[in-house]
């Protein structure tokens, strides 16, 4: 299903590079990658490689030392709400309700800002919790609060950092099938970055495999299957298993 | 009746602590120590002719207004501190030698600038509970986890709407601590500058008890209505503590 649209986000030839008492440690060297309109691009690497920190510049939270990053051809130098990140551990503002967390991103004089909080909290299942707090929820109502509030806003992109990691394997599993119903209506761009091989196969377009540090492009595999996917199909897991050896882990032996 | 549950040791305590010193006064035959029976009576007494809740209103309203022009002022500089490096690294410094700086020690200072009046104990109070404050709401404002921050730059929010819904209500939990800690410090003060200076107020009551005529069951008297009355003012500082978009930072 290669997806043949405008390029959405560009990432060109970016470099970053932290100091440490033994000198610069080189953590991204000169990565390009082009994400198309639309596109889901998951992005898969061992840990430590400087997977977070490319995020974060993709987003705009971090500068990085050479290079850039293009969204819709214009450089991004800022986060914006253009492209929202959803993290592992979550942002939701814990002192205001479901309700309050959804407007707080919306202007306050948008005049339908009231229905656009009710309809996504609706698209996201937690209607009946407007006006709770977030410590009243659970782990995956917390998941789906700091969704809608991302969706909310209307943004082009979404950038998700391991989004579901910190949920348990099987809230995780129906968070990503809510995600794919949520994405089916809103057709946004999304980079997620994953250590899950299977949840990267069960939601991209494309999977990347970062090397280890300096990170850069490894492969880059298509994923072919026409959604609902399942996972446990001969063909997801000989995919899986490339991408397994592409990460250095063969199975089985 | 669950409260009661958990606060009847304690009150069992009180009680035998209480016959402790009943028994004791008696089997010493104190001319001058009271027993618990004499306190009761004495504290009916001023209770009756009016000057018990005299002294506890000067006490309160003292507090009441240099605990309030406390709050006023460290609320908004310690946020203002916290989020502005250069007024962190101007002020702090300059805090931290004052706040070790006992409010007793001003008691000199408050008489020769605002005379024996009602403002000499209230600027001490005001002193006395201010850094508290200033240094528990800066450290809340620094410790708002970065991925909130991160969230809210990312909605791109203007200031104005950053600070009322994002950095204040985050070290909200932090201003509360910082106000139940001053106003602990400013009932403790209160009753020191009132000893020392004024016609009125529980600290009077316990000076002029004791200086006109040795009347030690109005002392005892006075020391437990402080202790109970402190006991209240930090329970309706608990009280805040309860508020939903707070209990965030205490329900874990």
């Amino acid at each position: 299903m290669r997806i043949e649209s405008p390029v959405k986000v560009k990432i060109d030839n970016v470099v970053k590079g932290f100091p440490t008492d033994k000198g610069r440690l080189e953590v991204i060297a000169g990565l390009d990658i082009d994400v198309r309109d639309g596109e889901f691009v998951a992005i898969v690497g061992p840990s430590g490689c400087g997977k977070t920190t490319l995020m974060n510049i993709i987003a705009g939270f971090l500068a990085p030392d050479a290079g850039a990053v293009l969204v819709n051809g214009k450089p991004r130098l800022a986060p914006n709400k253009n492209g929202m990140m959803i993290t592992q551990q979550g942002s939701v503002f814990p002192w205001l309700t479901v309700r309050q967390n959804l407007l707080f991103g919306l202007p306050d004089d948008l005049p339908n800002r009231e229905a656009l909080a009710h309809d996504y909290t609706e698209l996201v299942g937690l209607k009946g919790f407007e006006n709770n707090y977030p410590h009243e929820l659970s782990g995956g109502m917390l998941k789906r609060c700091e969704i809608a509030r991302a969706l909310v806003v209307k943004p082009e992109i979404l950038y998700m950092d391991e989004p579901f990691s910190a949920l348990d394997a099987l809230m995780s599993l129906r968070m990503q099938n809510e995600l794919l119903r949520i994405l089916a209506k809103e057709k946004h761009t999304v980079m997620l970055i994953t250590h899950d091989v299977e949840e990267a196969i069960h939601l991209a377009d494309r999977v990347l495999v970062l090397s280890p540090r300096p990170a850069r492009i490894q492969a880059s595999f298509d994923v072919p299957f026409a959604h609902p996917r399942k996972v446990s199909a001969p063909e997801a897991q000989a995919l899986r298993v490339k991408i397994l050896h592409e990460l250095g882990v063969t199975e089985g032996m | 009746m669950k409260r009661f549950k958990s606060s009847w040791p304690s009150i069992l305590v009180a009680a035998v602590l209480i016959a402790i010193w009943w028994l004791a006064v008696d089997f010493t035959q104190s001319a001058i120590f009271p027993t618990p029976k004499t306190v009761v009576l004495g504290t009916l007494e001023l209770a009756r002719d009016g000057s018990l809740w005299e002294h506890i209103g000067s006490s309160l309203m003292r507090v009441g207004v240099g605990f309030g022009i406390a709050v006023l002022f460290a609320i908004p500089l310690g946020l203002w501190m916290g989020r502005v490096r250069g007024a962190f690294v101007t002020l702090n410094p300059i805090f931290q030698i004052l706040r070790p700086i006992s409010p007793i020690a001003w008691i000199p200072m408050a008489i020769l600038w605002f005379g024996v009046g009602n403002a000499s104990p209230i600027y001490l109070i005001f002193i006395a509970s201010v850094f508290p404050m200033i240094v528990q709401t800066t450290s809340g404002v620094h410790t708002i986890e970065k991925r909130y921050l991160r969230a809210a730059e990312n909605f791109g929010v203007p200031r104005g709407k950053f600070f009322r819904q994002v950095i204040f209500p985050a070290t909200l939990p932090d201003i509360i601590i910082g106000m139940r800690i001053g106003l602990g410090v400013a009932w403790l003060v209160v009753v020191a500058a009132e000893m020392i200076a004024l016609r009125s107020g529980l600290g009077y009551m316990i000076m002029d008890a004791r200086n006109a005529g040795n009347r030690y069951d109005l002392v005892v008297a006075g020391m437990i209505i402080i202790g109970l009355i402190g006991l209240m003012l930090d329970g309706s500082m608990r009280l805040l503590e309860r508020m939903k978009n707070v209990r965030w930072r205490y329900a874990h």
